[in-house]
Formats: structure tokens, sequence, C-alpha cells
């Protein structure tokens, strides 16, 4: 373990003390020293200049930073349901035996760590793990055990890695088991990319023709609020001042996707291709990619990508020899928190705060990252304006349908033969996006991860758009053998634990809904239950800050409205009127033990 | 002048307002009552506690943090919105430990004179009995987290008008709580027992030592008149 004072004030050196840069600070705080204690927040807040309650507050708002000493080594499972279903538990328990130690604790000696983290991006080939940075994939009891057992040997994460997966994941600077695992390429995404091509074209056009191809391309945004692209632009670009941004959105976390992580593997050059067009649609000189935690393994090789394009003279000054447009992108990563995919909490977040979502108005267009205007786009999107730029609008828009124009991304997972990245035309049936999957016997999908809807058989044909079947990319296929309720629990225990909980129906509406599952589970359900999940539902979608809490209540209505024979089986009245849930006798125990003497009745 | 007055439909009242004015600042102005409990007037707009939501040009949003626009149509008294408000203040009530017998707001406090005005007489989701602590260090000041609804009314004025920083978040989701500018206890930070920041708790989370029960509960501001009736009358007055 490295000194704390030392390794802070060198953390602190390395950002010139900006505040802004917390979060970097913090990271290294805690890769270098496993954890982030009170004494270093004190020592953090006084080299930054800023309350010592700052620190603190983010130090405990991001997963993958802990007050408490984790392991050398932190190992985190990811613990969404695919990884569940798919035999996460017996890897946990390999581990937990071989190390000595449960899900939540750290080795006597201080060398590893175990927990579930949410989600970490690699849903096709679960279940999966992060030890360090290094992701392991493809993990059973037995292949778990080998290499904990390896592990103690060298204590090298990255020896862990035998034979690296396909594509750019070989790539000297990654180096990881990850495959990709691209199905179904499609006519779009990963056409063949003539690096330099959309820059030169964008440049070959005034800012607002570049926004007006956009906007005749139809191009709207991937991460799944589908605003049209063009517009966002526009209102940057109107929005006045001097500094503007332009941020990718690499913070992919909706449990079941995974798309953004290959993207960021096999074309970085596109992604930071869109981010330099975009920079030159809405006058900005510079960007930013917002890179989830659970990625940090490719930010070596994304920093590489874009020295080449600064030797190659597609960042810094005087772009493709074009007179003024400057423009470069600095990487910046993230420490563990859904919540920052959502587009203010990334900005807070990118500014050293809790990642808690900003009020809007004003929009990031208006008064975005420093308060500057800012346009934040997913990194399909922003493969999507390269297209759009280096072949034409009428290309890209002579896919998919009126609403919807192009392809779209899906991340396929759970049961089906071949889970992994579907390039689809807008308006594809799901029935056939299934049996592109090969998907067998299914009783559900949850189109849109957690956050999206639940749906069964009857609705098979939907056609994926976002006008019908709206969706950030997530696809999770569960067959007939699947428990409806278990998948809603998981789900509701992942936005319990992701809530930034700023706004009450959020903080406390999941809890109650997770209780309320559970209570179903547990057979003490109700019929006033189904009717107070739809109430709560109603409630949390109008009154909720943000589209975390305006959406979180889904796994639990959308399920209750394709699956309400699985609901109605688990429900019924108590014969004397009383709630079912409530027990007499053990809400007296406590009572009777001060007292010492028994209820009447009781 | 007259350019930068907007005008403001609130359930089919027409009411002014002035260009970039908050709605609910707008509302108050105008002697009409849009229940809150996070927002007051001087601090920073938070927005996170929900009760004043409202449907402006038939979408939700919280008229504490919403800009009003000209021409606005504002719901505000209607079924809907006060059955989301009863959710939100029955939710608050069992997140926390409220004993409203037992406190010394009684009387004084937002919340219970909210669930009074808003007629819930219990709430209707199960209690989630939370172990919380009290920080008795300070000599003159109480934190009981039992009672804290996370409104940073607290928070934001010991930063904007205290010019302190006695106050912050930590954790988040379920577990985010109030927490002090020091390791432990609020007896190391710089907090004083005449500090503003003291006044702007809505419940009783943040209490003065020692001055307990000097108005009688009975006599108190809510057990006089309802929650609101101060912005229905004084403007009934003024107009």
């Amino acid at each position: 373990m490295s000194e704390a004072p030392s390794v802070i004030k060198q953390a602190c050196a390395a950002v010139a003390s900006d505040p802004s840069r917390l979060i970097d600070v913090l990271r290294t705080v805690q890769a270098q020293c496993c954890c982030v204690d009170d004494d270093a927040i004190d020592l953090i807040a006084q080299a930054l200049s800023i309350p010592r309650i700052e620190v603190d507050g983010a130090v405990t708002f991001y997963a993958f930073l802990s007050k408490q000493p984790k392991g050398r080594i932190p190992i985190r499972l990811s613990g969404d349901i695919i990884d569940k279903l798919q035999g996460a538990a017996d890897v946990a328990e390999a581990i937990s035996q071989e190390l000595g130690v449960k899900p939540g604790e750290t080795t006597a000696d201080g060398e590893f760590s175990l927990e579930w983290t949410a989600c970490i991006g690699m849903c096709d080939q679960a279940p999966a793990g992060l030890i360090g940075d290094v992701v392991v994939t493809n993990l059973t009891a037995k292949n778990a055990r080998e290499m904990i057992r390896e592990l103690n040997k060298h204590k090298d994460p990255k020896k862990l890695v035998k034979q690296p997966g396909d594509g750019k994941n070989a790539h000297g600077l990654v180096r990881a088991m990850v495959r990709n695992n691209i199905r179904r390429p499609g006519p779009i995404i990963f056409s063949p990319i003539n690096r330099g091509e959309a820059i030169r074209k964008a440049l070959g056009m005034t800012p607002v023709e570049v926004i007006r191809a956009v906007k005749t391309a139809r191009l709207r945004g991937r991460g799944g609020a589908g605003f049209p692209c063009g517009m966002k632009w526009e209102f940057t670009r109107q929005s006045p001042g001097e500094r503007k941004f332009v941020i990718c959105n690499a913070d992919e976390g909706e449990p079941g996707t995974f798309k953004d992580r290959v993207l960021l593997t096999e074309l970085p050059d596109r992604i930071f291709a869109g981010m330099t067009v975009a920079g030159y649609a809405i006058g900005a000189r510079e960007g930013l990619v917002y890179l989830r935690a659970e990625y940090a393994y490719l930010k070596e090789y994304l920093e590489a990508v874009l020295r080449k394009r600064r030797e190659d003279g597609w960042l810094g000054q005087d772009i493709y020899g074009k007179e003024g447009f400057a423009f470069d992108i600095r990487i910046q990563l993230g420490a563990g928190a859904y919540i920052c995919g959502e587009e203010t909490a990334l900005i807070s977040s990118a500014e050293g705060l809790r990642g808690d979502p900003k009020n809007r108005p004003p929009f990031p267009a208006q008064k975005g990252y420093r308060g500057c205007p800012t346009v934040v786009n997913n990194c399909e999107t922003l493969c999507c304006v390269a297209k759009i730029l280096e072949e034409g609008s009428a290309t890209f828009s002579e896919h998919g349908t009126e609403q919807s124009a192009g392809t779209k991304l899906l991340s396929i997972s759970g049961d089906c033969a071949r889970p992994g990245i579907y390039d689809i035309e807008f308006g594809t049936p799901l029935r056939d996006v299934l049996e592109m999957a090969g998907a067998e016997k299914t009783q559900a999908v949850q189109a849109g991860g957690p956050s999206g809807e639940m749906i069964g058989p009857d609705q098979f044909d939907r056609t994926i758009c976002f006008d019908d079947l709206a969706t950030g990319g997530a696809l999770m296929i569960f067959d007939e053998s699947r428990d409806i309720l278990e998948i809603v629990h998981a789900f509701m225990d992942f936005f319990v634990d992701e809530s930034c909980g700023y706004c009450t129906p959020c903080r406390v509406g999941n809890v109650l809904l997770k209780n309320g599952i559970e209570r179903l589970m547990n057979g003490l359900g109700e019929p006033g239950d189904l009717v107070q999940f739809e109430q709560m539902g109603q409630m949390m979608k109008a009154c909720s800050r943000c589209g975390l809490g305006q959406t979180s209540w889904r796994p639990v209505v959308t399920s209750l409205q394709s699956f309400p024979h699985v609901y109605k089986s688990l429900v019924k009245e108590d014969a004397d009127g009383f709630r079912r849930s409530f027990d007499l006798k053990a809400a007296v125990t406590l009572s009777e033990q001060i007292t010492k003497r028994s209820s009447v009745n009781a | 002048m007259s350019e930068s007055k907007f005008t403001v439909t609130i359930d089919g009242v027409s009411i002014s307002a002035r260009r970039e004015q908050l709605l609910i600042e707008a509302a108050d102005e105008a002697g009409i009552f849009i229940p809150r409990l996070c927002h007051k007037p001087g601090l920073e707009p938070f927005g996170s506690c929900r009760v004043c939501t409202v449907m402006a040009n038939g979408r939700p949003c919280s008229a504490c943090t919403t800009p009003v626009a000209d021409n606005m149509v504002v719901e505000n008294d209607i079924d809907k919105l006060h059955e989301y408000r009863k959710q939100i203040i029955e939710m608050l009530f069992v997140e926390g430990n409220h004993f409203c017998m037992f406190c010394e707001k009684s009387g004084d406090c937002e919340l219970q004179a909210l669930a009074y005005r808003l007629g819930i007489t219990a709430p209707r989701f199960p209690f989630l009995w939370p172990q919380r602590d009290v920080d008795a260090s300070h000599p003159d000041i109480l934190i009981d987290h039992n009672r804290c609804i996370l409104c940073a009314r607290c928070v934001r004025t010991s930063r904007d008008l205290d010019g302190k920083h006695v106050f912050g978040f930590v954790e988040r989701g379920p577990q985010k709580r109030l927490a002090v500018n020091a390791q432990a206890k609020l007896a190391d930070t710089n907090a004083d027992v005449t500090d503003q920041a003291l006044d702007a708790c809505p419940v009783g989370a943040l209490l003065r030592k020692r001055v307990g029960y000097e108005v009688p509960v009975g006599q108190r501001l809510y057990d006089i008149e309802p929650i609101g009736t101060e912005i229905e009358s004084v403007s009934a007055k003024e107009s």
C-alpha cells in the first residue's frame, strides 16, 4: 500500500489542483491506497480547496470508491439478472471458498476483495467480472477457482488473459479476453470506414450545412430518448457562449447493453470523427469522452487512437488544414454509477461532483459542462453522424422508417443461441430479431433494459423503432423456464442501488416497489398491492426528477400488464380483511420482551 | 416595462409574472398556493421533494425549478396532482421515523402541516423503520436524522447565506443522508447557534437546544391556520 499523503499530493498536482477533476483524484487514491478514508478526504479537500463534505459526498456516491479498505485486487462480479441466470452465484461461491471471504468482504492480508457490481456490459459472455480493471468472461465455478489460484501466485490480473478476444480486443493496449460477438454487421455502423472522410466533407460545408445534413438524415439519439440530433446541435450552436463542449456519452450502464463497448473497441475513429464534426457544427473546441469505469480497460488504447489522430492532423489546431478550426478530446473516466448515463448527471460527475442530475431547464444545450453550452451524444449516434457525413443524408435515411431513420444496434443477451450485436433496420419485427438470435420457447423479452418494457409472445409482432418498441439497444431474452417475478425483483434491486436519492419518488418509490414484489414472492400479496403498483408508477413517471425515476417503475408495471396471470396467481384477499403482510405476532414481540408479559390473543 | 411581463394561467386564473421568475414565486405573489417542501424563497432552487409538481402546458414539472413562460397554462389544484402529492408526502413519512406526538416541531412542521392540508390520515405504504442516528454533540444544536427529509434547505442556507458549508449529503439512493463538514460530528464543525441554516429546516431534524416548547403546542403556526394560508391571505389583502 502506498503512502496516502504523497499519493494525494501527486494526484492533485496531476490535475493542477482543479476541483472539477476530483473524480480523477479519487480514482487514483482508491487505486493506490485501496480506499479513500476520512483522513484522505481531509487532505484532498485541503489540496483542492473545497469543503471536505463535498469530497465525502463524492467518495460515498460512486460504487468504485470506498472509505473502507478494499483489496489491492478488487474482484467485482457482474450481478445483473443475465449473469445470475447463467450461473454467477456458483462463480461467487467458488471464489468465496477460494478466498475465504464473502461478497462485500476483503481478505485478511488485504490482497483481494469480492463484491457484486451492476452490469459490466458483458451479458453476451456471461457470467463475467472485473479483476482490477481486467475483464474476465464466460466464468464457471471451475475456471474461476483456477483463476484465483493462479492470481494468488503472480498477483497480476493481466496475466489471466491467455487468449485475447477477436478484433481490437487483441490489440496490444487492450489485450482483453472479451469477444465482440458482432453477429449482424448491417449496412451503416460497421460499413468500411474511410478515416478522415467525415471531417473532410464536413469542413467543406458551413456549420449550418452540417447541421442541416444531420437533420435531413433524420438522425435521432441512440442512447434511448431519441431526441433529434440535428435539433440538439442547432440549439447548442445558437446558445451564446465563447466556450462550448461536445461530450460523448460512453457510460452505457443499462443492464443488458454492451453495443458501445464494441463501438469503442472497433470504431473509436468513427466516434471521434463524429465528435469532431459535432465540434465544428456547434462551434466547440473541446470534447470529452465520459467512459464508464467498467470500460477502463479500453482507456490506454483509446488514448493511443487519439494520439494518432493528432499526428494525422484530425485533432488539434487547424484540423485538416482548415485555419482556425481547432478541436481536441479528453477521456474522463467514471467511478461506477448508472445514473451518470443520464446526461446532466454525467455532466455533474465530469465536473467532479456527486453524479446528481441537474435541474432542467436550463438544458445542456444552454448551460452544460462548466456552465457552457454542451452537446451530449451517445457513441452510436456519433458513429451515425460520421456515416452521414461520409456518404450523405439520403444513404442513411433510406434505411428504417419515416420516424426512425437508419439502423439500430441491438445488444442481445439471455436465452438464445447467438447473443451479441445486431445492426437491424428500424421497423424490424421483434419476432424476426428473436429468430436471428436463435431464441426458442421465449417467455418474455425485456426491450430497452430494466427501464424499458417487458413483453410476452402476444406482442412479438411489434417492431423495433422509436414509436413502437423503443430501445436504447438492450434486448434480454427469457425462456419459459424463467421466473418473471425473480427477473422483476432483480431489476428493482438494481434501481434501488442506482437511484441517486435526490428526489423522493425515485428514492422511496423503488424501495416500496421492490418490497412489494418481495411480498408477492413470499406469498403475502393481495389485490390492493397491484393497484398500488400502478398508482405508484403513474406518480413516479410524472413527478421524478430525471429519466431514472420516470422509468424505474416500468419493470413492475409493464410485466404486470404483460403477465397479469402471473401476478394474479400470487395475490389473494385475507379472509378476515386484514393486511396479509402484517404479522401481529412479530409486531408485538419486542414490546412483549420489554414488558416481560405476553399479549392477549396475539 | 410591460413587455417584460408574462401572463400565466393557473387553474383558469390569469396572473401576471416577471420574465425569468420561477413559477412557484409567481403563484405565491398572486396568492395561489402550490404545496412545497424543499422550496424556500431566497435559496437556490433545488427540486428534490417533488411536492410542487404541476402540469405546465400539459407536461409535469416542478414549479420551484421551472421558469414561467408567456401564456403558460398551468394546472395545480386538480385531483390527479393531489393524489401524486399525497403519495410523495406519505413516502416521506414511511421513509423516516416521524413521531409527531414527541416532536418539538409539531405544529410548526411543514411536513405535518402539508399532510393535514392534503387530508392524509395515515400513509398507505408500509413503514420502513430505518435505523438513524441523532447527533447531539454540539452544545447548542441537535440533529435528529430520523426526521430529515433531505430537502437541502440547511445545506443551501449554510453554503449561500451563512457562507459556511456546514452541511452536505453522503451516500446515494435510500442510503443518502445529511452529513456535516467534519469526520464525525457537528461539534467538530464551525456551526453556530446563530446560523440561519437552523431556521431553514422544514421539519424537526435541526433544532436549537434548551429553547423547546417556548410556544405551547396548540398555539403554533399551523395549529392556528393550515399551511398555505399565509400565501393565500397575504396577497388577497394586497390585491
